[in-house]
C-alpha cells in the first residue's frame, strides 16, 4: 500500500490516531494506554500484516519520553512508524514481546538506558549495564562525574 | 555473575560460557541450563563491551560520528560508514557523484568478501578444523592490502564521508582487484571442496539449529540468518541504494533453515559479491569523488532513517535532529542484536557442541550487539 | 626511545661456551639463562574484546606469523598462559573479569595493552559512562602499543620488546 492508502486504512482501524506529516513513512501517534490492542490489530489485520518489527527507539525530549516503533510487512512490503508519548516521571507502556518476539531484547534495552517500564514483559531487567547501576544513562539529565569526562 | 552458576532444584546444571572463551567471537556471556549435556535454556548476558556509543555520538558532529561506527561491526566497517553517510546525505539532500557511488559499492563488496572469509575461517576453527583459518586470513590479507593502498588503514578505515569518499582511488586499485578476483574465483571452489563436502562438517551442521521462517521474522532476524530460512530480506534488492538497482545479481536464499543452509547462503553470497565486483571494476565512471559540501554540516529538524546490508544483515541508522551541528539522538539498529535473540529458541534440545556450531552460523560480532 | 637500541648485545645465547673434553662448560648468569628461556616461549591467552582482536588474529595468521617468536600456543585457559594481550576496550562490566583472569595466571606473568582503547580509553575517552580509561586502572601493564588498531607489525614489535624486557631481567 502507498503512504496515503495506509493513512486511510489506519484511520478506519485505530481509535482516533494522529498523523505526523513530512516523514518518509506513514507516522501515526497513538495513545500508550491502548498500545497492545493496536499492536495486535496491526499484526493481523488483512491488508496490513505488519509482522516485522525492526527498530524500537526511545527518545528523551526533556518534558516527555517518546517510544518509536518501526514496523514493516514482509507480505506487502510497506512500512509504518508508530509513536507513543509517555510521561517522563513515570514512563509506562504495554509490552509487545508476545506479538513480536524481537521486542523482548529491545524493550530490555529501552528499560536499561531510559527507565521505561514495560507492563507484562516476561523478564524486565538491565541488559547492558550491571544490575546495581544507578540512573538511566541515555536521559538528557544524566550526570556521572566519576566516569564521564566532558570535552 | 557467578552466583547464578550451580544446580537448580530439578538437578539441572547451570554453567557459564564466556565472557572469555575462544568460540564466543567476542565477549558474550551465556548462562546455560543443562540436563546432562542437553541444553534446556540459553540466556545471553550482554554489556561486556557496551561502550556507550549512542550517548557519545550526541556530542560528536555529523562528520565525526562516522568513525565510531567503524568500531561497532568492525568486520563490515566500510558498510557501517556507508550507512551513516547515506543518512546524513538523506537529511541534507546531498547528491553523491556517480564515481563516488561506484567506489562505495566496490569497497562494500570487498568488505563483504573479507567479512565472510573471516566468518568461514573462524567457524571452521570452532567446529574443529584449524586449516581453513589460515586460508581465510591469507585472502583477508590480500583484501586488506588493496584497501590500505587507497584508504590508509586495514581494519577501521574512515573512507566514506557525507558527499562521497575521502580520497580518490589509488592508480593500482583496478589492476590489483582484477588480479585478486581472478585468484579468488579459483579458491572459492577449492574451499567448497575442502569444507562443504567434508562428511564430519556436514554431520555437525545438518539438522542443527532449525529456525522456521515465521520465527525468523518474529525474532527480527535479518541477513543470511533469515535468508537461510527462506525469508527474503536483502536490503540491496528490496530498497536499492547507490548503484545496486542497476546491477545484475541474485538474492541468495535457502529453505533448509538449519546451520548448513545458512552456511550455503554465505558461500553463495561470496560468489554473488565477486560477480558484482566484476561488473563494476571495468566501468568506474570518471568524475568527482566527493560532492562539495559545507565545512560544518547541520541536518534540518526531523528524523531520518537509512539502511544498508552489512555482512550480517540490515544495519539501520536513525538520526533525530533538532537542527544543530550534533544529533539529538542516534539509534543504531544492529543486525546482531536481533539475530542473537533467536539463539535461545534455536539451541534448545541440542548439545553444547551444537551450540558452538549455531553461534558460528549466526556470525555474531559482539561490539555490534552491545554498541 | 626505542627499546631495541638499548639492548645492543645481540647474542643469540647468553654466556660463554668453553669446549672441553666431555662436552663443554657454559659460563653464564642464572638470571640470563632463565630470562632467555622464558622469553622465547611465552604463551598468550586468548583474550580479545573488540577490533584489535582481529589484528591479533592476523598476527597469528600466516603472513605475520607470531609463532616464529615462540607465541605459537595460544591457550584458552589463564592457568596455562604467560602473557595476556588486552586487545580491545575494557568496560566497567568487564573489568572484574579481567582482574580475575589476571589473578588466575601463574607467575611470572606479563601484560601487553594493545591498541588505544586498552592504553587510555582511546576513541571512547570523552563522554562515555561505561569505559575504563585504560587497562592499567585494573592490572599492571608491561608494554603499551599505540594504534587503532595497531598494525600486526606493531604488535610484533611489542612482543619482541617484551621479550627483550624479560631478557634484561628484573630492574
Amino acid at each position: 500500500m502507498t503512504k496515503e492508502e495506509l493513512k486511510v486504512t489506519l484511520e478506519q482501524l485505530l481509535p482516533s490516531p494522529a498523523f505526523e506529516e513530512g516523514a518518509e513513512w506513514t507516522t501515526v501517534v497513538i495513545d500508550p494506554a491502548g498500545w497492545e490492542g493496536t499492536a495486535r490489530k496491526l499484526r493481523s489485520a488483512e491488508g496490513l500484516k505488519f509482522d516485522y518489527l525492526f527498530c524500537v527507539t526511545a527518545i528523551d525530549w526533556k518534558t516527555h519520553i517518546t517510544m518509536v516503533y518501526h514496523l514493516t510487512s514482509t507480505v506487502y512490503r510497506h512500512t509504518v512508524v508508530v509513536k507513543a508519548t509517555l510521561d517522563r516521571a513515570n514512563p509506562v507502556i504495554g509490552t509487545v514481546s508476545d506479538i513480536w518476539r524481537t521486542a523482548e531484547f529491545h524493550e530490555r534495552e529501552a528499560f536499561d538506558l531510559f527507565g521505561v517500564e514495560f507492563k507484562g514483559h516476561p523478564d524486565l531487567r538491565r541488559l547492558f549495564l550491571t544490575d546495581d547501576w544507578k540512573g538511566w544513562p541515555l536521559r538528557k539529565d544524566y550526570e556521572d562525574p566519576v566516569n564521564m569526562i566532558k570535552l | 555473575m557467578i552466583e547464578e552458576v550451580g544446580t537448580t532444584e530439578t538437578g539441572d546444571l547451570v554453567i557459564n560460557v564466556g565472557p572469555q572463551h575462544p568460540s564466543t567471537h567476542g565477549v558474550l556471556h551465556l548462562v546455560i541450563t543443562l540436563n546432562g549435556e542437553t541444553i534446556k535454556k540459553v540466556e545471553p548476558h550482554l554489556g561486556y563491551i557496551h561502550r556507550s556509543i549512542e550517548k557519545m555520538c550526541e556530542s560528536l558532529s555529523y562528520r565525526q560520528f562516522i568513525y565510531v561506527t567503524s568500531r561497532m561491526d568492525y568486520l563490515s566497517s566500510h558498510i557501517n560508514n556507508h550507512g551513516c553517510a547515506l543518512c546524513v546525505e538523506k537529511g541534507m539532500q546531498i547528491e553523491v557523484p556517480a564515481r563516488a557511488r561506484v567506489i562505495r559499492v566496490l569497497m562494500d563488496e570487498l568488505t563483504r568478501l573479507a567479512s565472510h572469509q573471516l566468518w568461514w575461517g573462524a567457524m571452521a576453527m570452532d567446529i574443529g578444523a584449524l586449516t581453513p583459518f589460515f586460508h581465510a586470513f591469507r585472502e583477508r590479507e590480500a583484501i586488506n592490502d588493496i584497501m590500505e593502498e587507497t584508504c590508509g588503514a586495514r581494519l577501521t578505515m574512515n573512507y566514506m564521508v557525507p558527499g562521497g569518499v575521502m580520497a580518490d582511488l589509488h592508480p593500482n586499485f583496478q589492476k590489483r582487484v582484477i588480479e585478486f578476483i581472478r585468484f579468488f574465483r579459483t579458491k572459492i571452489d577449492e574451499y567448497d571442496e575442502l569444507v562443504t563436502g567434508n562428511i564430519i562438517f556436514k554431520s555437525r551442521m545438518q539438522g542443527v539449529g532449525y529456525l522456521s521462517p515465521e520465527d525468523a521474522v518474529s525474532y527480527g532476524c535479518t541477513g543470511p540468518t533469515a535468508r537461510g530460512s527462506g525469508v527474503s530480506c536483502d536490503i540491496r534488492k528490496l530498497y536499492p541504494y547507490e548503484v545496486y538497482g542497476q546491477l545484475d545479481f541474485q538474492e541468495v536464499t535457502a529453505t533448509g533453515g538449519d546451520c548448513f543452509a545458512r552456511y550455503k547462503v554465505r558461500m553463495q553470497e561470496m560468489r554473488q559479491s565477486i560477480s558484482i565486483i566484476e561488473q563494476l571494476i571495468d566501468n568506474i565512471p570518471k568524475g568527482e569523488f566527493q560532492a562539495k559540501t559545507k565545512a560544518v554540516l547541520k541536518l534540518p529538524k526531523g528524523e531520518f532513517y537509512s539502511r544498508v546490508e552489512t555482512a550480517r544483515g540490515e544495519f539501520g541508522v536513525y538520526i533525530i535532529s533538532e537542527g544543530g551541528t550534533t544529533p539529538y539522538r542516534i539509534k543504531f539498529r544492529s543486525p546482531g542484536f536481533s539475530n542473537l535473540s533467536a539463539l535461545d529458541h534455536m539451541a534448545r534440545g541440542h548439545k553444547i557442541g551444537d551450540l558452538v556450531a549455531i553461534m558460528g552460523t549466526l556470525d555474531l560480532v559482539i561490539p555490534d550487539i552491545d554498541r | 626511545m626505542d627499546v631495541s637500541t638499548q639492548n645492543t648485545d645481540n647474542k643469540p645465547f647468553p654466556g660463554e661456551v668453553h669446549p672441553t673434553a666431555g662436552g663443554g662448560i657454559l659460563v653464564t648468569k642464572l638470571d640470563e639463562v632463565i630470562g632467555w628461556a622464558r622469553s622465547n616461549s611465552l604463551w598468550p591467552l586468548v583474550f580479545g574484546t573488540s577490533c584489535c582482536a582481529i589484528e591479533m588474529m592476523s598476527t597469528a595468521g600466516a603472513k605475520y606469523d607470531w609463532s616464529r617468536f615462540g607465541f605459537e600456543v595460544a591457550r584458552a585457559t589463564p592457568r596455562q598462559a604467560d602473557v595476556i594481550i588486552i586487545a580491545g576496550t575494557i568496560v566497567n562490566k568487564m573489568a572484574p573479569v579481567l582482574k580475575r583472569l589476571y589473578d588466575q595466571m601463574a607467575d611470572p606473568k606479563y601484560v601487553i595493552a594493545m591498541g588505544a582503547c586498552a592504553t587510555s580509553g582511546g576513541p571512547f575517552f570523552y563522554n562515555t559512562y561505561s569505559v575504563v580509561k585504560g587497562a592499567d586502572h585494573v592490572i599492571p601493564v608491561d608494554v603499551y602499543v599505540a594504534g587503532c588498531p595497531p598494525r600486526p607489525e606493531a604488535l610484533l614489535h611489542a612482543l619482541i620488546s617484551l621479550q627483550e624486557k624479560i631478557r634484561r631481567g628484573p630492574a
